[in-house]
């Protein structure tokens, strides 16, 4: 194989990154070298068991991750801020997406959300770290090199382009021949099995590990909705783990799980897929749910409104959502039987997470509400994370999913949740939890700018999808025609260098700029 | 555990017993008798599932001790489980192809 079979050649955007990335990593390796760090980072930070650094660890990494996935969102946003934009080619949009997606939830809400559980939960229950602290750190390297593995795809390869759900025959080996497709069975797997030996690891930690005295109904609720998460993390990534691997066998080895030739069954991956998919969101979703009740009730100085309430609606999402999966695959040509139970099963879970959503709200009533930080993403998160939860009861009706399915209506809605539901309580809890990583408290001056730079720009980002979406443009279109009458709603509420840029950019620029200030901060 | 010593262990033996009848009961429906192959699967599968619970309860004490209630929470939520992945995956793809 030549030299420019192995690069990716021919893009100035791709080459400009491999000089960038080559400079990068000269630049640190020459950088740690005339600092003598090497000996300290390496037993310090590479080779640590303890939960905090382990859990900065995943937090830097879903940061740098957060910043890579979003500048693939930045792009996709200028490709189709006009009709017609020649910045990507359709293949090079196609690999953009499928990145964009893998990297926001694999690699930057689940370290992220990761990092911080294995901050607090020691702390919260009182133990002096978590039950298998080798393991742990294996977890944190496997994902670490997954995502590594994953992020190079783009200048060494190829990337992936099927979707970050991979829809099958799309991508099987007789559509996409390439080695794109590869990177994304085997880091996935990779990055998996480091997911679930966290899962596990922390199920063992909340049941054993507690306190004397601390029954499971005295847990902060924190703890709860992480020792649920990682039960259904437990439970769903198996499944995900089988389903890559029947992916890799029949890339790499001429099997048939899922091409129709010998019997195999595309839709097999979407069922297998989405068994784990669903549990997947909630995944992220629930110590988010976690971490605002939390903030809450600090900050409205009161007890959790309906704590038992709560832990039991936390228990029936967990539950319920191993029951929804086929809302997903309304429109494959299913029974009505099959389409009508899946969607009864998924406006349920509806109910649980409304009875969180008035939980808060009773937290807050007659509340002193102080505005912290903190607070505001927590305060946001409310009637943001609304609108993404109706939509979605919208979606559930399969019905009316055959006109919602695929539209930019469904991009809405899951950005209404996921970015208010992980984004936003990533956030609050950073901001909420970083004296206790680093011993000073982060410039609420700032973080008021970030606040409100970064929710406005959310919105103007994500509302006009719905409209669009409703008009009947669909997802993963590289572009559009002018005809459509897109471009307009799209360029007035929605230039992406206005909006878009602006949130995006300004935390990063936060996060890069405190960071170091912080780690020389609080080596003093 | 020293409380248990000094009685007979009634029901190590009742385990002891019903498993051995078990097993020789699927012996005789599979050599002995002339069902169809299907049914006799059915009434052996039963038969095993049968004997497992026996043999948790009376050799493996699942229910016992302080690990007791989550051994059984546990056991009980991953059957759950596997029975949504195999029968819902199973429902899901059959009847989307019986209506294409
Ligand atoms: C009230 C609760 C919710 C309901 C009823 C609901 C319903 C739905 C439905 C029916 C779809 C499929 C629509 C289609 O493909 O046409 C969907 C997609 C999606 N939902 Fe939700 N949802 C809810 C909450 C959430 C939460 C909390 C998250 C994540 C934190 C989430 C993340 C997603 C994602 C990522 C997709 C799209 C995946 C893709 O196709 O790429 N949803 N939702
Ligand atoms: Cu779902």
């Amino acid at each position: 194989m030549s030299l420019d079979e192995f690069f990716v050649t021919g893009d100035p955007m791709i080459l400009a990154s491999q000089i960038a990335i080559a400079l990068t990593m000269v630049g640190l390796v020459a950088l740690i070298t005339y600092l003598k760090r090497w000996k300290w980072l390496w037993s310090e930070w590479f080779t640590t068991v303890d939960h905090k650094k382990i859990g900065i660890m995943y937090i830097l990494a879903g940061v740098l991750m957060f910043f890579r996935g979003g500048v693939d969102g930045l792009l996709m946003k200028a490709q189709t801020s006009r009709p017609e934009m020649g910045i990507l080619d359709a293949q090079h949009y196609d690999e953009i997406f499928t990145t964009h997606g893998v990297i926001m939830i694999l690699f930057m809400a689940m370290p992220l959300l990761i990092g911080i559980m294995n901050v607090v939960i020691p702390l919260q229950i009182g133990a002096r770290d978590v039950a298998f602290p080798k393991l742990n750190a294996l977890s944190f390297w496997l994902f670490f090199v997954a995502a590594m593995l994953f992020n190079i795809s783009f200048v060494i390869g190829g990337s992936p382009d099927a979707g970050w759900t991979s829809y099958f025959p799309l991508a099987g080996k007789e559509f996409t021949p390439g080695v794109g497709n590869n990177y994304y069975a085997i880091s996935l797997q990779i990055a998996g099995i480091g997911t679930l030996a966290t899962g596990i690891n922390f199920v063992v930690t909340i049941i054993k590990m507690r306190a004397p005295g601390m029954s499971w109904m005295k847990m902060p609720i924190f703890t709860w909705t992480t020792f649920i998460t990682s039960i259904i993390i437990v439970a769903a990534f198996p499944i995900f783990t089988v389903a890559l691997l029947y992916m890799s066998l029949d890339r790499l080895f001429g099997t048939h799980f899922f091409t129709v030739a010998a019997g195999g069954d595309p839709m097999l991956w979407l069922n297998l897929f989405w068994l784990w998919g669903h549990p997947e969101v909630y995944i992220v979703v629930l110590p988010a749910f976690g971490m605002f009740s939390e903030v809450i009730a600090t900050f409205a100085r009161k007890n959790l409104y309906g704590y038992k309430s709560m832990v039991y609606a936390v228990a029936g999402i967990a539950f319920l959502s191993m029951l929804v999966w086929v809302h997903h695959f309304f429109t494959m040509g299913n029974s009505a039987a099959v389409n009508s139970i899946f969607s009864l099963t998924t406006m349920m879970i509806a109910i649980p997470t409304g009875v969180k959503i008035f939980n808060w709200l009773f937290t807050l009533r007659k509340g002193r509400i102080e505005f912290s930080t903190s607070m505001l993403w927590a305060l946001a998160f409310i009637p943001c994370f609304t609108i993404g939860g109706v939509t979605g009861v919208m979606l559930a009706m399969a019905a009316a999913d055959y006109q919602y399915h695929n539209t930019m209506f469904l991009v809405a809605h899951f950005h209404y949740v996921l970015i208010p539901g992980v984004v936003f309580a990533v956030f609050a809890g950073l901001y909420y939890w970083w004296p206790k990583m680093f011993g000073f408290k982060l410039n609420e001056k700032i973080g008021k700018w970030h606040f409100w730079l970064f929710v406005i720009g959310f919105n103007l980002t994500f509302m006009p999808m719905f409209f669009v979406g409703l008009d009947g443009m669909s997802r993963r279109m590289y572009t559009y025609a002018e005809s459509t009458g897109w471009g307009c709603m799209v360029r007035l509420l929605s230039s992406w260098f206005l909006n878009n840029g602006s949130w995006f950019r300004c935390t990063c620029l936060q996060y890069l700029l405190e960071f170091p200030l912080c780690v020389t901060e609080s080596r003093k | 555990m020293s409380a248990h010593t000094s009685r007979f262990p009634w029901n190590l033996l009742v385990g002891f017993v019903l498993s051995i009848a078990l097993t020789l009961l699927a012996v005789f429906v599979t050599f002995y008798t002339d069902f169809s192959s299907s049914v006799i699967l059915w009434i052996i599968g039963a038969f095993a599932i049968f004997q497992a619970i026996i043999q948790l309860f009376m050799f493996m004490h699942v229910t016992e001790g302080k690990e007791g209630i989550i051994n059984v929470i546990n056991i009980v939520n991953s059957m759950i489980l596997a029975l949504i992945i195999i029968f819902g995956t199973i429902w899901v793809l059959t009847s989307g192809h019986a209506a294409m």
